[in-house]
């Protein structure tokens, strides 16, 4: 348990202390908030889908999670390449709480971004309805960060070297991102695009903070955190095996 | 303490580690040399739990790294040749990591972190970012981590690489006392012959994976002749250079440079 708990510390002290990683990580969950939800907002009220920003802040607080979730998970790249993966290699600590402290502190700092952008979005323009189910937006918001966390640390465990890194981004981040319904809703897309979006885990992540917020769950609210609640036990699972797989 | 029988560790077709073997008594201070790429980090990568050997037998404080790992992870401490450090924590916080990772509980893991921070003479700047520090100062606070868990075997894989002699000469003192005052195994890689031939009681030579010779540094200055052992160390090894093939993490190592500037390594 200490092990999982001095690891866990690590990853937030790091957060902590690197004021330009947190103001760097905000930069494009704010542009989309500013961009999109005062740009495409007259538009989607005049469609009868209401106030835009009230639909997009979940969805963009996601994005704030997702992208810092699975960075923090892939920061195993950096560990293993510097050094300090050894260190915790060589320790007498199984390789599943090493994966545990990682994944519960790339976790917690991708909430705590989470949190950062959920006052941009309350400065935007964002009001949240039902203030007793911050709760559950809370264990949501944890959901994502975990889930993500654990994706980035299994990539992480497969990659040598940050070269694939493009890769992750263009083919896993931005298309997790863009093909869900945190911009837009699920009802009345082509069938496929329908398809898709109800495969990405983000999906249902976004679904029910914005349930939280608006008590407007698509799937519902039990469906969206048994969802999220198996997938984040798998890739954890996965990605303790892919962890201690590594031979440096 | 270490026993090594017939390793062999093949990566694909290219064999590392060709069918060795060599044993370490209790408290003895072993040299373990070679030109770059002969198999040394590889041969502590096996002993040290990080890597699954091809064939061959293993003890390490009579455990088998394969089978036992926990037992072998608490009974050494290892420097590895590239730091492995946490930058963007002080010296203290890597040290107490190190401390709660290996599960020393707190009074003794204070007590243990101070004596060995000051013993290092790193005190004054036990509060200070690694990444404020000398390479020196790095491969002190290295050691000093190393030791914290007490253990009966250390590894330091290069421990002197790049530091100025009177660094050098501090760490080895120190080391030494290790070994004669706690009977503290020891096995080592360096490229300064002159260090191995000092500090060392046996060394063996390594090359293309293979051992080409083994003995206390004297028994080989004799075998081959040769004035110094670093003449030794030629006449046994060659005088071909070698190439050692640009690994992920060097060009990992050369990014960083980049980015960081190179004046704090």
């Amino acid at each position: 348990m200490s092990a999982i708990y001095i690891l866990w510390l690590r990853q937030l002290k790091r957060y902590l202390r690197s004021r330009a990683r947190i103001i760097g990580s905000l930069g494009q969950p704010l542009l989309f908030l500013l961009a999109l939800g005062f740009g495409f907002g007259p538009t989607f009220a005049k469609a009868g889908g209401g106030n835009y920003i009230q639909f997009l802040a979940p969805g963009i607080i996601s994005m704030g999670i997702l992208f810092t979730a699975v960075f923090s998970g892939i920061e195993i790249i950096w560990d293993r390449q510097f050094g300090f993966l050894k260190e915790t290699l060589v320790a007498p600590v199984s390789r599943l709480q090493i994966v545990l402290g990682r994944a519960l502190g790339g976790a917690t700092v991708a909430m705590m971004q989470g949190a950062v952008v959920f006052v941009f979005c309350l400065l935007a323009g964002f009001r949240f309805h039902r203030g007793l189910f911050l709760p559950v937006a809370l264990a949501f918001m944890f959901l994502i960060a975990l889930l993500f966390t654990a994706i980035g640390t299994a990539i992480g465990s497969v990659l040598q070297d940050m070269q694939g890194f493009q890769l992750i981004m263009n083919f896993i981040v931005m298309p997790l991102f863009f093909f869900s319904n945190a911009l837009f809703p699920v009802q009345g897309l082509p069938k496929p695009l329908q398809f898709m979006i109800h495969l990405n885990p983000l999906t249902y992540g976004v679904d029910g903070l914005r349930g939280a917020f608006s008590n407007v769950f698509v799937f519902g609210l039990a469906t969206d955190f048994l969802v999220l609640g198996a997938l984040t036990t798998i890739l954890l699972g996965i990605a303790s095996y892919l962890f201690s797989r590594i031979q440096i | 303490m270490i026993e090594v029988q017939d390793l062999v560790k093949n990566f694909g077709a290219f064999c590392a580690v060709d069918h060795i073997s060599f044993t370490v008594a209790e408290g003895r201070i072993f040299g373990f040399l070679g030109p770059n790429g002969a198999g040394k980090t590889t041969t502590i990568k096996m002993l040290t739990t990080l890597l699954q050997p091809t064939g061959g037998v293993l003890r390490v404080d009579g455990h088998d790294p394969q089978r036992e790992q926990h037992l072998v992870r608490r009974a050494f401490g290892i420097v590895f040749q590239d730091s492995s450090l946490d930058e963007e924590l002080t010296a203290l916080e890597n040290m107490e990591l190190h401390g709660v990772l290996y599960g020393i509980r707190s009074p003794e893991r204070r007590e243990r972190i101070e004596t060995l921070i000051a013993f290092v003479e790193l005190w004054d700047r036990r509060n200070d970012f690694v990444k404020q520090y000398s390479g020196g100062m790095r491969r002190r606070l290295e050691v000093a981590r190393a030791l914290l868990h007490k253990p009966k075997i250390l590894f330091l894989d290069e421990p002197t690489l790049g530091l100025d002699p009177q660094t050098r000469n501090h760490i080895w003192t120190f080391i030494q006392n290790l070994s004669t005052d706690q009977k503290v195994t020891v096995l080592f890689t360096t490229h300064y012959m002159e260090e191995a031939d000092r500090v060392a009681n046996e060394v063996a030579i390594i090359d293309h994976g293979k051992i080409v010779a083994e003995g206390t540094p004297a028994a080989l200055k004799e075998q081959t002749e040769a004035k110094s052992l670093e003449d030794a160390f030629i006449s046994l090894t060659g005088h071909a250079i070698r190439d050692e093939e640009a690994s992920s993490s060097d060009r990992m190592r050369a990014m960083r440079k980049l980015w960081r500037g190179s004046g704090k390594r």
